[in-house]
């Protein structure tokens, strides 16, 4: 499995959320301290989630970085979190 | 032994400043984008803060990880607590928060809201 599907299989595991995008931001970094140059170590997340409601913003990445914590020791080198709820997604 | 070998030093830098940020580079010559973001919202609030590089120790760079239960760098200290990473901040700035936060901390800025 890519590190990508990955992280979609436990976000939607650990969340249940209404939206999931993940994009692969890996190619913006090549070069960079602590960028494996192999990919898939860069990733942007927005995360839609019931979860989230009454939650702070630290809470709500904790949430994500939990769900990731094994891939945040491994490939993943950076992630871009957008944690809303649905409520809040269309304002 | 640790399971944070880099404790005492990240404690004492903690301690050192009331804004700290943990970051890859340095704020003249930041080695990452996300940091660089940080530097950047920092500065333009005018505040003052030390910045500990952590691409200069290895065991720094892990143990901030596991001190803060955070897992990405950068990472900011107010007073010794853990603020957040690069969204956050920077959410925070664009919504007016972080200003107001530091406010609250009474974290000198140069460059005030309404001036």
């Amino acid at each position: 499995m890519s590190v990508a599907e990955t992280i979609k299989a436990k976000l939607t595991s650990a969340l249940d959320p209404t939206r999931l995008d993940i994009t692969d931001d890996s190619a913006r970094h090549v070069g960079h301290a602590g960028a494996s140059g192999g990919g898939e170590s860069h990733f942007k997340v927005v995360v839609v989630s019931e979860v989230f409601d009454g939650k702070s913003r630290i809470e709500r990445h904790m949430l994500v970085n939990e769900a990731l914590a094994e891939e945040l020791r491994g490939p993943i080198h950076m992630l871009q979190i957008k944690a809303m709820t649905p409520a809040e997604e269309w304002q | 032994m640790s399971d944070i070998p880099a404790l005492d030093i990240i404690q004492s830098a903690i301690k050192s400043d009331d804004v700290v940020l943990f970051m890859k580079g340095t704020p003249v010559f930041p080695q990452c984008g996300f940091s660089s973001t940080v530097v950047q919202i920092l500065s333009y609030l005018g505040v003052k803060f030390t910045s500990v590089n952590v691409l200069e120790d290895m065991d720094v760079r892990e143990g901030i990880k596991q001190f803060s239960n955070w897992p990405t760098i950068p990472q900011l200290y107010v007073k010794g607590e853990f603020v957040g990473g690069c969204d956050i901040l920077r959410e925070m700035f664009e919504e007016g928060e972080l200003r107001d936060f530091l406010a609250g901390k009474n974290i000198p800025m140069e460059q005030q809201a309404d001036a």
